[in-house]
């Protein structure tokens, strides 16, 4: 279990070319405009490499159980950290009690009270 | 008295091993790295005790005429910075997890000595950053450097303060790193986890709130000092930041933060109710798996702070939900240390008196905290003093309480003396009631609708505000009457020989003070936590 894994040579480089070249698709994606897909894009190629140099340069593909539960959960956590701070951001216009959109206010009687303050 | 020409400290023990200041300040020994964390914290404690002196003179008149606004707000900032960073969250488990942990679980040291040293002077390098900042001119912000204010406007020493938040973070995140392994690979033979004393579950649950929190405000005090000293747009709405954004991250840590400062108290009481009440804590594995509940739980619930702050109501909603949920392991806590309680040999030793002083102040600090997870209650309440009261209830009357009869209980351990009994007592209570008489009248001022962080206030809560500032004062003597005979002690205290209280643990298997790698040979462990052999009928203490 403590015994070190000695990777080959040839794994690094060829993890260390991947990378390279993804960070080649990086540049030259941000010269093409992919509208809604520019965010999805970029951070999709941030965590494949982030997942390659975790998993090979960390060794943590070879590491016993344990390593990857405790690497497995931080990620969890930050799942945590983002899931519920999207969780503000996203729902934050749902209410807005007319005040803002009048056109859009989802309940009648909010409309009628945005529309009296209004006008 | 009588007892203490019979004994003698034994010769090999962690003090005598090595003498000048090298012995100490390139020490690899927990025991000694504990007590260099506790004069560091006690330090701390002092400069921190020193400005909360400054805000509750001030506060004794209405006209707020001791000091000036801008000072006023360096006062309660300074308070809060030194009180949260640099004593409450090291106090449990840098001093008294650090002595403890290895000697409980039957191991030589911590898995990493080097790194535990490290962390010391991790520690100690972040204060000096702070400490600086108290000399540059102080910290206006608050202690939760709340933006658009601390990266825009504020003209105080925020990067010096924050830096060395973020560099203490380190020492943090050390020290649980090293807790960790230790429990999981330094186990005497036979300790399996379900033996462990409640304590080491307790630091084990503190432990991943520090490896998973700490990085996440140190990350955003960077964010801070890089919108201040390079205008990057983070936090700040003028070049299109989101101050909101700042309390999410800040409160990410900040929340478990609490966990942190209460989790390791929490483990104290369970050993010094188990000690003096000679009984096996009641639901011992629900005790352990609340430890790690509040943790998990502690990390879903920080919107609660920002209900006013333009958070959705949604998430509110979600935030305050959960916020409920975490009053079900502290609770499961508090009735299973009272149904230990109950039919037990109960002895009113001073750690004892402590420990009964938290239950109560905690579950009042506790209960407070559901008002405030209440939306309804929250929105009239927010900024006041009920909350300045409820969190010093949980912070001073939880985590206090308990270092200090955690220290009263293991002072025997760590000095090879005993306190003086009957002084320590009366300085226990005069610490319950000048807390209470301090901080339970700013529930009803803050109910009554006073503001906190302000310097002057109407003339109608005068009264109140006396109150608290005399309580202050007496609280004050409570904290410097242990500080004097403490240090007395060391010299002149009777020698309290291995195991004073007749407790069980492996702590008091081991000689007073134990000698440098602990135990004379590895314990084998084949009892469980807490088996004290069953009272004899009319037994008395």
């Amino acid at each position: 279990m403590s015994a070190t894994h000695i990777v080959p040579k040839k794994i690094y480089f060829a993890v260390f070319a991947a990378l390279m070249v993804f960070t080649a698709i990086t540049v030259a994606v941000s010269f093409v405009d992919l509208g809604p897909l520019n965010t999805v894009v970029a951070l999709g190629i941030a965590i494949t490499k982030a997942t390659l140099v975790v998993l090979y340069f960390m060794h943590v593909k070879y590491s016993p159980r344990l390593t990857k539960l405790v690497v497995l959960s931080s990620l969890f956590w930050l799942v945590i950290l983002l899931v519920m701070t999207m969780g503000d951001y996203v729902t934050r216009d749902w209410r807005t009690y007319g005040m803002n959109q009048p056109h859009s206010a989802p309940y009648g009687i909010e409309r009628t009270i945005a529309e009296t303050v209004n006008l | 008295m009588s007892s203490s020409t019979e004994l003698k400290l034994p010769p090999n023990n962690y003090l005598h091993d090595g003498y000048g200041w090298k012995s100490w300040l390139l020490t690899r020994d927990h025991k000694r790295i504990a007590l260099l964390y506790l004069a560091a914290i006690t330090f701390f404690f002092i400069i921190g005790g020193a400005f909360a002196v400054g805000i509750r003179l001030d506060l004794a008149t209405p006209a707020g005429d001791m000091v000036t606004d801008d000072t006023y707000n360096k006062l309660f900032t300074m308070h809060g910075v030194m009180m949260v960073f640099f004593f409450l969250i090291p106090a449990v488990p840098a001093t008294l997890g650090n002595f403890l942990l290895p000697l409980m679980i039957g191991a030589k040291d911590l898995a990493f000595p080097k790194i535990n040293l490290a962390s010391w002077y991790i520690y100690m390098i972040g204060s000096l950053f702070t400490l600086y900042a108290i000399i540059a001119g102080g910290l206006d912000t608050g202690w939760t450097f709340y933006t658009p204010f601390s990266t825009a406007a504020s003209t105080s020493a925020v990067l010096p303060a924050g830096l060395g938040i973020f560099i203490n973070g380190f020492s943090s995140i050390l020290t649980g790193l090293n807790f960790i392994v230790t429990i999981h690979r330094m186990r005497a033979p036979g300790m399996t986890w379900f033996r462990l004393p409640l304590f080491i579950w307790a630091h084990y649950a503190t432990s991943i709130i520090m490896i998973l929190g700490t990085p996440v405000v140190a990350v955003t005090l960077v964010m801070v000092v890089a919108e201040r000293a390079f205008h990057f747009g983070i936090f700040d709405p003028a070049v299109g930041g989101d101050p909101v954004l700042f309390q999410h991250l800040f409160w990410f840590y900040s929340h478990p933060a609490v966990y942190i400062m209460v989790l390791p108290s929490m483990g104290i009481i369970s050993e010094l109710i188990a000690a003096f009440c000679r009984k096996q804590i009641f639901g011992y594995t629900f005790v352990a798996f609340s430890s790690l509940g509040i943790a998990v739980l502690g990390f879903l619930v920080w919107g609660h702070h920002m209900f006013v702050a333009g958070e959705s109501v949604y998430a509110a909603l979600v935030f305050s939900l959960i916020s409920f949920f975490v009053a079900i392991p502290s609770a499961v806590k508090v009735f299973n240390w009272t149904a230990t309680m109950y039919k037990g040999s109960v002895e009113w030793a001073t750690p004892m008196l402590y420990a009964i002083g938290f239950i109560g102040l905690f579950t009042i600090g506790g209960l407070t905290g559901l008002f405030l997870a209440s939306i309804g209650i929250d929105v009239h309440v927010t900024d006041t003093y009920f909350v300045v009261a409820h969190f010093h209830y949980v912070m001073v009357g939880g985590t206090i309480m308990a270092y200090l009869g955690g220290l009263h209980y293991w002072w025997p351990k760590i000095s090879g003396r005993m306190y003086p009994e009957r002084l320590a007592k009366i300085a226990a209570v005069i610490v319950f009631v000048g807390f209470n008489l301090t901080f339970f009248p700013q529930f009803i001022l803050g109910y009554l609708g006073m503001p906190r962080r302000y310097h002057a206030y109407p003339p109608e809560f005068q009264l109140l505000n006396v109150l608290s500032s005399a309580g202050a004062s007496i609280l004050a003597i409570g904290y410097l009457l242990p500080m004097f005979y403490f240090a007395w002690s060391l010299r002149y205290g009777p020698i309290a020989g291995s195991n004073p209280w007749g407790a069980v643990g492996l702590e008091w298997n081991t000689t007073s003070p134990p000698p440098t790698l602990n135990f004379e040979e590895t314990p084998v462990v084949t009892w469980d936590a807490y088996e004290y052999p069953t009272p004899v009928e009319g037994h008395v203490a």
